[in-house]
């Protein structure tokens, strides 16, 4: 929301040399962001232009620019030369013959940007056809300013080149914009920021000037019939509680909007269109009541306020058809002709016409869900429903029509029917009994009772010190009527805070007593990303949303759970519409991208939740919220959110260890990634089996680790990416992957290790080779081995593997050295061979080794 | 030579002659000196200390000689020996000192040559900034809350005083799960973990909770769809704005530094009354309103102060739903983003280097931040 300064002090008073960022400073001490300045920076010469003509001169750049030759009037700077200005523009939203904004050298634009003849493109271009954004008038750079677009054809009319610019478009003074919190709906109007500015100045006395104190007549006969037949209510609250309908007839459609009004829409934001659409909005942006303006002789019976029906349509104004819900409240013409949706926007057909003499001025008070579910509904956000959504005062609204009406009888001409319609079915707001003490508990400052009740009173609330209930500490509350947001202590609290100051708050650090630290299983995802890390993998972050050919791509089975995805109703692309139910799904795109920019060597994890449904989505309770849902209704609500079970996953390509004057370097392989998983169920303290399991999409089924607890619940996979995989997603040959269940892990690592004592004998070992059946897995050898070789093995270690011409085809020497250790003393030799034996004869029976 | 003999005349015995046993020593200290090596060395220790030495010789011809004569040969062969040992001990020390010393010098390499077989990973910056907040304020005596990314509507949004008309709620801000009457979501923010933690923790709760947040935003320099925020939540007998300010002030000093002011400010958010806005003072152009002028300041805009979130008393609608009695208990919420922490603590220009997932980007943040 805009405000001019002459504007505010209109309503209240300024001190002289106020400047803009001082008032924005004093309205973000009372809660009002400060969002922006416009205007009071430039200063000329900034005149109105006239395109004479101008030449396409395409540039070395590919941009096209134009080489305009502009009459700004008397402003000229070569006319001694004889010509008009030069100026080089590169916008290309004009014609000959338009009007433009332009500056000129000598003048200083918002920003301290100073403006001289320059040497751009070839051609000295003495100054430069403003955008709206170049001048501080609004955020638009799409091309440069065409008045008769900004002003209208009518005013555009009126101008000459070489009109001053600051003033017709209101850059002379300062306009602060603020950002409107949505409990706050009376600050959409300078009437209410006026009145927050005043409170920021303390609320002196008399320093504040209702611009809505002025006197309306009452609800009389004779006045255009209106009717509310609201027949479903939403929640319980009529669609339209106030509805005055003035009437101003005989106004001449030929008079414009004066000067000073279209300049102060301009300041606004806003573009002025013709009186009655002018007076309208003009009050509104004052008083905050959206109007309506009707041609009275568009219209036949009598206004009825009503819901629409199923099929009703209605064409707006701006042309487009639009089909209602029953849920949109309409304005009417006898019940049946929709003429506007109430609070969003009007239809086109009683729209006022530059022929339009009689005018029917509306001004309502429309429920705020009902104008926020049309206006969302319709997708038509407009400065109507902006305001009723947020609350619009009920008591300002024949104010605001007797505010328009007198606009029009001055400035059109016309005279005002004696009878005036005011249909009112607004109730008085209740008194709140509060607590005075309240606010000090609230918010941490000591305010005594007679600072909670003068705020109030300089707010607009009416305190009542006497009454039922009141006592040394209790006052009845009674809210202004533009203050719908005030309801409980918190929000009196709050109000006497923010007027006393947010910034008188103490700050007193909170002392909770008994916190717990971290939990096992925060603390155990620390230790896994730590590891990976430290294993040489670099942590990355991936979108969770992948497409529906995905499963198909990482070949997966029909049956396999990872197919049951979660699938969004409005996803950003409509290729990704799904959510992963693994990381590798993702993490599969972060690795293409490094690929793609030219990184030969990567290893990448990421740790994240993944969406496992297992099924389809079932569908959450929705209880209410005025008291604790019961036990039932949260175990419902809990088991309706689908398993997200956090994850790790892990994707390499290229060199593992690099080459250099050690030697050459080592691909990145399968074993990496069982070793990553080690590595961190090691560092977990977390013992695991690791198996080959030849049928575990993505991976190569001669190349995958299944990695399981002992107890065989299963961690994880890991291993070289099959390679129709590799195909399908465009990965680097040789891409190898892994995956693990993270929770797995933790809940595995979660009971405090127990220390094993170890001997401080000296150990013995004794090598053997064990010839064996290449589709025998070494971990079953190693697993027979240690169960064979009895109490006293210490370690079992695989230190060569040896395939070729030297031993029978289809079979592999697997060399192991076995460490023996006694807890008491010193083994002896035939101790060990005796051990040795068992162990290899475990082998044997269990896998068919034979010792070499 | 060497037998008995009874008439022997020790002076006449050459070997035993003092001058002979002098020129010995003296010939064997010459070699001993002029050896160059330890391989010299040895020679010269068999040529002169060896059993055919002269002075082993010597020494042997000491027994035949009559007792009166034994004790001063003895001690004229054992000074002349004593002499020879000692020459021979220092000059090995002095050889072996040179030896090792060579074998340093000939084992020298060029330790710049690079090191690093195998690049060291890292952590994403992102998870680091989250756990330096968390730990400070785990240190402080609070807790660490989460909860699932995939929610509840209810929890999401009903139980936070956003009702069904709120804005936010509508389909341009939050990702809806299909069928959309599931009544589930992305969570579009972590203050659900809030209403979980209220609604299965009794007070007193002191707890922050950080996490992954999505909207329907697509990605450009300042938005992303999926994003990180850190939410401390307390609840307690007697806790009031006061408390808010502490916590916050806490937060602003634990990621800016000790010296960081902030400034308060009301504002509205759905799920607090009262609420409030905290901005902190601009680190780079400290406070010093720059907006209009040629450059604004890059880091806050223009206004001085960079805003930091919002926060508030916890509304007693959202007690009463979570079944805390709002007369006995009072608290109060705050969070941030942590994109928007890492962009302002380590100056990230953009949005595209958090979520892109180029290596080179965590690589500059190792294993903590």
């Amino acid at each position: 929301m805009r405000m001019p300064l002459s504007w505010l002090a209109e309503y209240t008073d300024l001190a002289p040399g106020v400047r803009g960022a001082d008032v924005a400073a004093s309205l973000v001490r009372v809660g009002l962001e400060e969002e922006d300045l416009h205007g009071g920076d430039i200063t000329g010469p900034l005149v109105v232009g006239r395109v004479l003509s101008f030449e396409l001169e395409p540039q070395k750049n590919g941009k096209t620019i134009r080489w305009c030759t502009v009459d700004v009037g008397r402003n000229g700077q070569m006319l001694a030369e004889g010509k008009h200005q030069e100026i080089v523009c590169g916008a290309h939203n004009f014609e000959v013959g338009d009007l433009v904004v332009c500056v000129l050298p000598g003048a200083v634009l918002p920003g301290g940007f100073e403006i001289a003849a320059r040497k751009t493109y070839g051609h000295v271009s003495n100054g430069m056809i403003c955008a709206e954004d170049e001048i501080g008038l609004g955020h638009d750079h799409e091309g440069i300013i065409v008045l008769s677009r900004l002003l209208g054809e009518e005013k555009a009319a009126t101008l000459q080149p070489g009109d001053d610019a600051i003033a017709l478009l209101g850059l002379g003074e300062e306009t602060v914009e603020t950002n409107v919190t949505p409990d706050r709906g009376y600050c959409f109007s300078v009437r209410g920021l006026a009145r927050e500015y005043w409170h920021a100045q303390g609320s002196p006395e008399g320093g504040y000037r209702d611009p809505a104190d002025v006197a309306t007549p009452r609800h009389g006969a004779g006045g255009y019939a209106v009717e509310l037949k609201d027949d479903s209510p939403i929640d319980g609250n009529e669609g339209c509680d106030r509805y005055v309908a003035r009437i101003v007839r005989g106004i001449d459609p030929t008079r414009p909007s004066p000067a000073w009004m279209g300049k102060r829409l301009t300041q606004m934001g806003m573009r002025p269109i013709s009186l009655a659409v002018d007076v309208t909005n003009y009050v509104m942006l004052a008083v905050g009541q959206p109007l309506h303006a009707f041609d009275v002789d568009t219209l036949s019976g009598s206004i009825v306020v009503r819901r629409a029906r199923a099929g009703e349509t209605l064409t707006t104004l701006d042309d487009v058809e639009r089909t209602l819900s029953p849920e949109d409240l309409l304005i009417t013409d006898g019940g049946e002709q929709a003429l506007a949706i109430a609070g969003v926007m009007g239809g086109a057909s009683s729209e006022v016409s530059d022929t339009t003499t009689d005018v029917l001025i509306e001004a309502a008070h429309f429920d705020p869900t009902t104008v926020a579910r049309s206006s969302r509904r319709h997708r038509l956000i407009t400065e109507a429903s902006k305001r009723f959504e947020r609350g619009v005062d009920p008591r300002v609204t024949a104010a605001a029509a007797q505010l328009a009406v007198d606009l029009l009888v001055e400035h059109g001409g016309g005279t005002v029917d004696d009878a005036v319609t005011d249909v009112d079915r607004t109730t008085d707001r209740t008194a709140y009994l509060l607590d005075v003490t309240e606010p000090a508990r609230i918010v941490g400052v000591d305010y005594p009772r007679e600072r909670v009740v003068g705020i109030l009173r300089d707010l607009g609330c009416v305190v009542e010190e006497s009454g039922e209930g009141t006592d040394e500490t209790h006052v009845l509350v009674t809210p202004p009527s533009w203050r719908p947001d005030l309801v409980d202590a918190p929000d009196y609290a709050e109000e006497v805070a923010r007027i006393d100051g947010y910034n008188n708050i103490p700050s007193i650090t909170p002392t909770p007593s008994d916190g717990r630290g971290l939990t096992h299983g925060q603390k155990a995802r620390r230790v896994v990303a730590d590891a990976l890390a430290g294993a040489g993998l670099t942590e990355v972050l991936s979108y969770p949303f992948v497409s529906e050919e995905l499963a198909d791509q990482l070949m997966l089975a029909a049956d396999d759970d990872r197919r049951h995805a979660v699938r969004l109703a409005n996803p950003l692309s409509e290729e990704r519409p799904l959510l992963r139910t693994s990381i590798l799904a993702s993490l599969v795109d972060t690795l293409r991208r490094n690929v793609a920019r030219g990184r030969k060597d990567v290893a990448i994890y990421e740790l994240g939740l993944v969406f496992r449904p297992g099924g389809a989505v079932g569908t959450a309770p929705v209880p209410g919220v005025a008291t604790r849902p019961d036990a039932e209704t949260l175990e419902e609500l809990y088991a309706a959110v689908p398993a997200q079970p956090r994850r790790a996953g892990m994707l390499a390509t290229g060199q593992a260890e690099q080459a250099g004057w050690w030697g050459p370097g080592r691909a990145a392989d399968w074993s990496d990634m069982v070793a990553a998983v080690q590595t961190v169920a090691a560092a977990l303290a977390v013992p695991v089996v690791v198996a080959n399991d030849p049928g575990h999409a993505p991976w190569h089924p001669g190349r995958c680790a299944r990695i399981s607890l002992a107890d065989g619940t299963l961690v994880g996979h890991a291993g070289e990416l099959h390679p129709k995989v590799v195909a399908a997603l465009d990965l680097p040959a040789r891409t190898v992957a892994a995956e693990f269940d993270v929770d797995v892990l933790v809940v595995a690592s979660a009971e405090p290790v127990q220390a094993r004592p170890f001997s401080t004998f000296p150990p013995a070992m004794t090598d053997i080779a064990l010839l064996v059946a290449s589709d025998v897995a070494a971990a079953d050898v190693e697993a027979a081995l240690r169960s064979g070789a009895g109490d006293w093995l210490e370690s079992v270690v695989l230190f060569d593997v040896y395939e070729g011409e030297r031993i029978e085809s289809d079979h592999r020497s697997l060399a192991y050295r076995l460490t023996f250790r006694a807890p008491d003393r010193t083994l002896t030799t035939d101790e060990v061979n005796g051990f040795r034996d068992a162990a290899v004869a475990s082998a044997t029976s269990a896998t068919g080794a034979v010792q070499r | 030579m060497s037998g008995p003999n009874t008439n022997y005349d020790p002076v006449e015995v050459s070997a035993l002659d003092p001058a002979n046993v002098d020129a010995a020593v003296q010939d064997a200290i010459s070699a001993i000196t002029a050896a160059s090596s330890l391989d010299d060395l040895k020679a010269a220790r068999i040529a002169h200390q060896g059993e055919k030495s002269p002075l082993a010789l010597a020494n042997r011809e000491i027994g035949a000689l009559p007792p009166s004569a034994k004790a001063e040969a003895g001690k004229r062969v054992g000074q002349a020996r004593g002499r020879v040992g000692q020459a021979l001990a220092a000059r090995q020390a002095e050889l072996e000192a040179e030896r090792d010393e060579r074998i340093l010098v000939d084992e020298r390499v060029d330790v710049t040559v690079p090191a690093l077989r195998r690049e060291p990973g890292s952590r994403h910056p992102i998870d680091l900034v989250a756990q330096r907040l968390v730990d400070a304020f785990v240190g402080m005596g609070w807790e660490v809350a989460e909860g699932p990314e995939l929610e509840s509507e209810w929890l999401n949004f009903d139980a936070l005083n956003l009702g069904p008309d709120h804005p936010a709620r509508q389909m341009q801000d939050t990702f809806f799960l299909d069928p959309v009457d599931s009544g589930l979501v992305l969570r579009t923010q972590t203050s659900p973990v809030q209403i979980r933690t209220m609604l299965e923790k009794e007070p007193p709760i002191y707890v922050v909770a950080p996490g992954k947040v999505f909207r329907t935003d697509d990605l450009d320099a300042t938005h992303t769809p999926v994003f990180h925020q850190i939410e401390c939540l307390a609840i307690d007998k007697g806790l009031t704005m006061a408390h808010l300010r502490g916590a916050l002030d806490a937060f602003v000093r634990i990621m800016f530094g000790e010296e960081t002011r902030t400034r308060v400010r009301a504002n509205y958010f759905p799920f607090t009354e009262p609420s409030m806005e905290t901005d902190f003072l601009c680190f780079a152009c400290h406070g010093e309103e720059t907006w209009g002028s040629a450059e604004p300041c890059r880091t806050c805009g223009g206004s001085g102060w960079i805003e930091l979130g919002g926060s508030g008393m916890v509304n007693r609608k959202v007690l009463r739903t979570c079944g805390i009695d709002p007369d006995v208990y009072s608290g109060f919420a705050f969070g941030l983003g942590i994109e928007r922490a890492l962009q302002l603590r380590h100056g990230v220009q953009g949005m595209h280097d958090i979520v892109e997932g180029d290596v080179r980007f965590s690589q500059q943040f190792g294993m903590g931040v």
